[in-house]
C-alpha cells in the first residue's frame, strides 16, 4: 500500500475548499439581505490585484504566516496560544530597541535583533507556560491577559525609550535603526515601485524548521503524541509539563519573529503606529491551514488576499471593507465545523476500509486453502 | 430441550417465545459484525448468550436493546416483528438492559438513581419508595431505597441496576457479563436472584465468556462464533470443555506454566510503597520482589490499587513514600522514560489512553514507549524507514491483522491493536514486563500467542508483574500470586494448590489474611498480617 493514495492528498483539501465555498454563500446571502450589489461586490474582490497591491497581499502573508507558524506550533500540542499578539509586542520592542541603539554593524546587528525579538516572546509565552505547569491555570486565560498587559508595558516603556528626535511630534517610537540594518526588500513583483520584505525567506525558513522539527526529530514526536493523547504520552515516558513549558516557549519565540519584517522592511522602529492584531489572524490562519506548513502558506495567502482586497470595495462597490470579516469570519467558522466532519468521516471510512481489506484477504486464503 | 432457531418462524402463535431473532446481520467496521443471526428464547428461562470476546454478543445486545439497529434480519417480542430504534422503544417493549460498566450516580441515593429519567411512573416520593421496597421484596434483591449508592458494594449496586430495569416495567432482562464485576460468592448471590426472577416469569438473557457459570445458571444456551450462530443448546448433557470447543471452534488452549525457571537474581524489588488518597492509602506499604524468570501474578478486584501500583512503579506517578529498585539500582524517583530505557516493558491496562494513539498511523505507534531506542531513532531524529521496517516485522510475528502499517491504530480491532502493543514491548527485550490484563477483549487465539510470548520470555529470564482480572489466567502464568486488598499485598499463594474459591476469598477479605489479624477460616495462611517485608 502506498503512503501516496490520492485519497490522502485530496480528503484534506475538502474542509477547507468547503469552507471557503460556505463563507462565499453565506456573504452572498448577507449581502442580498441588506440590499447591497452581490455581483458587484465579488468582481471587485476577484478583480486581479495592481503589482503593488500583489505585494502588499504578499507582504502581509508573510507576516501572517509567521503569527500562524507560532499558534500552530502550541495547537500541535492542544495548547491554545491566544498571546501570539502580545508576543510579538513584547519582541517587536525589546528587537527595536536593540537594533535602534546600533551596537553591532549591519546585518550582525539585524540577526542578533532577531535572537533577542526570539528571546523576548519565548519568555512572555513562558510565563503562561509556567503558570499552566506550576498552578494548572488555563493558557487561554492567561495569554489573553498577558496581551492586555503587554500592551501596557510596552506603552509604558516606549515612553521611556522614546527616541529624543521625535520628541514635540505626534510620533512616538524608538530611535531608528541605522541605515545599514535596514532591509531594501526584492523588486521581484514587475511594476511594483513597492518591494517584497527580504524577511520573506525567515517566514520560508520557519516554516520548514516547523516542518522538519515536528516530523522528523524525536521532540517533534513527542510533542505531537502529547497532542494526540496526553495519556499515552506520560506512559510513553514523555515529560508533558516540561514539553508544555518548552512549546510555549517555542510558540512565544515564533511569535516574536512576526514584527521581524515589519520592523526591518517597512518601519525601522517601533512606535504607537506599528501593526497590532497579527495574533488573532494568526490564529484563524493556523485552523485554515489544518497546522500544516503548506497548508498554512495558503490560508496565509488567502487572508492577505481579501484584505486586500477589500480596500476597494468602499470606493468601488460602496460597501464597507468590513464586510470582509464577515467573510474571514465565516470561512474560520466553517473550516472548524468541516475539518471535524472530515476527521470523523476519514476515521470511519478508514475503519470500513480495513475491515474490507481483511475480509478479502480473509476470503483469499480461505480459497487457497480450499484448492489446495 | 433443543429451543431450535430454525423452526421458530413456526412458532409465531407460541407465547412460549418470548423473543425471537432471525437473520440479524450488522455490518460494524473493525470488529467482527454478526451474521445471521438467530436463536428463540423461552419465557421464563435464563437464556446464556456465550461466545469468546470479540465474537459479537454484545453488538447483538446492543441490537435488541435498541442501541444499534441491524442492517438486516427481524426481531420479535412476543410473537410481534418489532423495530427498535433506541433504549425507549425497547423498554416500551419490555426489555431492559443491566450493562456491564454500572450507570449509577454515586452522590445519589438508591431511591435518587432508580427514580432518575423514569421520574413520571411513581413520582419521586412515597409511591416509589414503596414500588422498590415492593420490587426489592419480590425478587429478594435486598435493596435499601434511602442509602447512597457510594457506600454500595460491587453486587450490591448490580442488584440496584437490576432494580432499576424491573422498576421501569421490563419483562426481560438482559445482563452484559454480569459476573465480570464479581467474586466467587456475590457471583453465587446474583445467580440465586436470576432464579427468583425467572421463578416470578421474567425472562433473563444472560451474556458471558465463563462457561462454569453459564452452565451452572442458564436452562439453554446459545453459542456464538465470528459473529454467528453456532448452536443452541441444553446445559443437560454438555460439558463446560464441549462448549468451550463449540465457541472457539477449535482446541482450547489452556495457561499451564511448565516447569518453574525462577532464578535466585532480584530483578525488580518494590519495598513499602505508600500512595495516599483522599481517605484512606490507596497503597498502603506494598513490598514485592520479583526474580528473573518469575511471574508475579496480582490478583483483585478492580479499583484495590493495582491500577496506582502500575502507575507508580512505571514512575507515572509519585509514590509517598517506599523505594522501587531495577537489579540493584534505585528508580523510585526516575522519570517513566529512564525506567523504560532500564528495560521495563509496560502492556497497559486502557490500551486506547495509555497505549496507543489511535490517530496515528500503525509505525508511529510502534515508536511510542521507545522515542529514544532502537530501531526507532538515530541520534535525536526519527528513523522513519527502520521503524517502519521494524512495524512489518512486528505485523507479521505477531500476527498483527492489518493491511498495512499505515492504517491508523484506531481501525484495528481490539485484539489487533493488543498484538501490536504486545509485539512492541517484546522487541526490546524487556529485562520485565508489567502486563496489566494482558489478553483483555482478546479472542483466543492471540490470547494463547500471548501467553505463549510470556512464556518463552520468562525462560530467557524476564521477570513479569501480571495483573489480571481473569483468575484462570493468573493461576495459569503465575509462579507466585498475591492478592491485593484496599492498598495492600497478601501472603503469597501457590498457583498449583490454589483455587479460584480461595483466591476470591482473599480478594473480598472474607478470608482474613489480608485486613483483619487472626480468627479467620481455618484455610487461613500463616501470617495474619498482610505483606510481606
Amino acid at each position: 500500500m502506498s503512503r501516496l493514495e490520492p485519497r490522502k492528498i485530496l480528503l484534506p483539501l475538502v474542509a477547507p475548499v468547503v469552507a471557503v465555498i460556505v463563507a462565499f454563500i453565506v456573504t452572498s446571502l448577507v449581502l442580498l439581505a441588506v440590499g447591497d450589489p452581490v455581483l458587484e461586490v465579488w468582481q471587485v474582490i476577484f478583480q486581479p490585484p495592481l503589482p503593488r497591491q500583489t505585494v502588499n497581499i504578499i507582504n502581509a502573508a508573510t507576516v501572517f504566516y509567521l503569527s500562524a507558524v507560532a499558534v500552530a506550533i502550541g495547537f500541535k500540542m492542544n495548547l491554545f496560544n491566544i498571546g501570539v499578539d502580545g508576543q510579538y509586542r513584547v519582541a517587536s520592542f525589546a528587537a527595536a530597541v536593540f537594533a535602534g541603539q546600533a551596537w553591532l554593524p549591519g546585518v550582525l546587528n539585524i540577526l542578533v535583533a532577531i535572537l533577542v525579538a526570539m528571546v523576548f516572546g519565548g519568555l512572555w509565552a513562558g510565563i503562561a507556560g509556567w503558570l499552566k505547569v506550576k498552578r494548572g491555570v488555563s493558557e487561554v486565560i492567561s495569554t489573553i491577559m498577558l496581551n492586555a498587559i503587554a500592551t501596557a508595558v510596552v506603552a509604558w516603556l516606549l515612553s521611556k525609550a522614546r527616541d529624543p528626535a521625535s520628541e514635540g511630534t505626534n510620533v512616538v517610537r524608538t530611535r531608528e535603526l541605522p541605515e545599514s540594518s535596514r532591509l531594501e526588500g526584492l523588486a521581484i513583483v514587475p511594476g511594483a515601485t513597492n518591494t517584497v520584505y527580504t524577511l520573506i525567506f525567515l517566514a520560508a525558513l520557519v516554516g520548514v524548521t516547523y516542518w522538519f522539527v515536528l516530523n522528523k526529530t524525536r521532540f517533534g514526536f513527542d510533542l505531537r503524541a502529547t497532542g494526540k493523547s496526553e495519556t499515552a504520552a506520560v506512559a510513553s515516558g514523555v515529560d508533558v509539563k516540561k514539553m508544555t513549558l518548552t512549546a510555549m516557549i517555542l510558540s512565544g519565540a515564533a511569535a516574536g519573529l512576526v514584527g521581524m519584517p515589519l520592523l526591518f522592511g517597512q518601519d525601522f522602529s517601533y512606535g504607537t503606529t506599528f501593526q497590532a492584531g497579527l495574533g488573532f489572524a494568526g490564529i484563524a490562519i493556523a485552523l485554515l491551514g489544518r497546522n500544516h506548513p503548506v497548508g498554512i502558506a495558503f490560508a496565509a495567502l488567502l487572508w492577505a488576499f481579501l484584505d486586500g482586497q477589500s480596500n476597494a470595495l468602499q470606493i468601488q462597490a460602496n460597501v464597507s471593507k468590513e464586510l470582509v470579516f464577515i467573510i474571514q469570519g465565516v470561512i474560520l467558522f466553517a473550516v472548524v465545523i468541516a475539518y471535524e466532519l472530515v476527521r470523523r468521516a476519514e476515521a470511519r471510512m478508514e475503519q470500513n476500509r480495513v475491515a474490507r481489506q481483511l475480509e478479502e484477504r480473509h476470503a483469499a486464503t480461505a480459497e487457497q486453502g480450499v484448492s489446495a | 430441550m433443543t429451543a431450535a432457531a430454525p423452526e421458530h418462524e413456526r412458532a409465531i402463535e407460541d407465547s412460549t417465545y418470548v423473543v425471537e431473532l432471525d437473520g440479524i446481520t450488522k455490518r460494524f467496521p473493525g470488529v467482527v459484525a454478526n451474521k445471521d443471526i438467530g436463536f428463540a428464547v423461552r419465557r421464563g428461562t435464563v437464556h446464556a448468550i456465550v461466545g469468546e470476546n470479540g465474537a459479537g454478543k454484545s453488538t447483538l445486545m446492543k441490537i435488541l436493546y435498541g442501541v444499534q439497529r441491524p442492517d438486516e434480519g427481524t426481531i420479535k417480542v412476543g410473537g410481534t416483528v418489532v423495530d427498535l430504534h433506541s433504549p425507549s422503544d425497547a423498554i416500551g417493549y419490555g426489555i431492559g438492559m443491566v450493562f456491564q460498566h454500572f450507570m449509577l450516580a454515586d452522590n445519589l441515593t438508591v431511591l435518587e438513581n432508580v427514580v432518575l429519567g423514569a421520574e413520571d411512573l411513581h413520582g419521586i416520593g412515597g409511591t416509589a419508595r414503596d414500588r422498590i421496597l415492593e420490587i426489592s421484596r419480590d425478587y429478594s434483591l435486598d435493596v435499601d431505597p434511602d442509602v447512597l449508592v457510594a457506600d454500595l458494594g460491587v453486587g450490591a449496586r448490580q442488584r440496584v441496576e437490576i432494580l432499576k430495569v424491573l422498576y421501569r416495567g421490563a419483562k426481560i432482562i438482559i445482563l452484559d457479563e454480569p459476573t465480570a464485576v464479581l467474586v466467587p460468592q456475590e457471583v453465587d448471590e446474583l445467580f440465586d436472584n436470576l432464579r427468583e426472577l425467572k421463578s416470578e416469569g421474567l425472562t433473563v438473557l444472560f451474556i458471558s465468556h465463563k462457561l462454569d457459570e453459564v452452565l451452572r445458571v442458564a436452562d439453554a444456551i446459545t453459542v456464538i462464533r465470528r459473529g454467528t450462530t453456532v448452536d443452541t443448546v441444553s446445559p443437560q448433557g454438555i460439558t463446560a470443555r464441549q462448549l468451550a470447543e463449540l465457541m472457539v471452534g477449535s482446541e482450547l488452549p489452556t495457561p499451564q506454566t511448565e516447569e518453574s525457571t525462577v532464578t535466585d537474581q532480584v530483578i525488580l524489588r518494590v519495598e513499602d510503597l505508600v500512595l495516599k488518597g483522599p481517605s484512606r492509602n490507596v497503597l498502603d506499604g506494598v513490598s514485592f520482589a520479583i526474580h528473573a524468570g518469575e511471574v508475579l501474578g496480582i490478583a483483585g478486584v478492580e479499583g484495590n490499587g493495582q491500577a496506582e501500583l502500575v502507575e507508580v512503579i512505571m514512575g507515572m506517578r509519585d509514590q509517598d513514600t517506599g523505594q522501587i529498585f531495577v537489579d540493584d539500582t534505585e528508580v523510585s524517583k526516575w522519570h517513566t522514560r529512564q525506567i523504560r530505557e532500564a528495560g521495563i516493558g509496560y502492556i497497559p491496562e486502557d490500551r486506547h489512553r495509555h497505549g496507543l494513539l489511535l490517530e496515528a498511523p500503525l509505525w508511529e505507534n510502534r515508536i511510542l514507549g521507545h522515542q529514544t531506542q532502537e530501531p526507532n531513532v538515530k541520534g535525536g531524529l526519527i528513523n522513519a524507514k527502520a521503524a517502519r521496517q521494524d512495524t512489518e516485522r512486528i505485523v507479521e510475528e505477531y500476527d498483527v491483522r492489518t493491511p498495512g502499517i499505515d492504517v491508523t491504530a484506531g481501525s484495528l480491532s481490539g485484539g489487533n491493536q493488543q498484538k501490536l502493543i504486545v509485539g512492541r514491548e517484546m522487541s526490546h527485550h524487556p529485562r520485565v514486563l508489567v502486563a496489566a490484563h494482558p489478553t483483555r477483549g482478546v479472542d483466543v487465539g492471540a490470547q494463547a500467542g500471548i501467553w505463549d510470548l510470556m512464556r518463552a520470555a520468562r525462560r530467557e529470564g524476564m521477570g513479569v508483574l501480571l495483573i489480571s482480572a481473569d483468575l484462570e489466567e493468573l493461576i495459569g502464568l503465575s509462579d507466585t500470586i498475591r492478592v491485593i486488598l484496599r492498598g495492600r499485598l497478601s501472603e503469597a499463594f501457590d498457583p498449583d494448590t490454589v483455587t479460584a474459591e480461595d483466591l476470591g476469598a482473599a480478594m473480598t477479605g472474607a478470608d482474613s489474611s489480608v485486613t483483619h489479624p487472626p480468627a479467620g477460616p481455618p484455610h487461613t495462611p500463616e501470617s495474619p498480617e498482610g505483606s510481606a517485608t
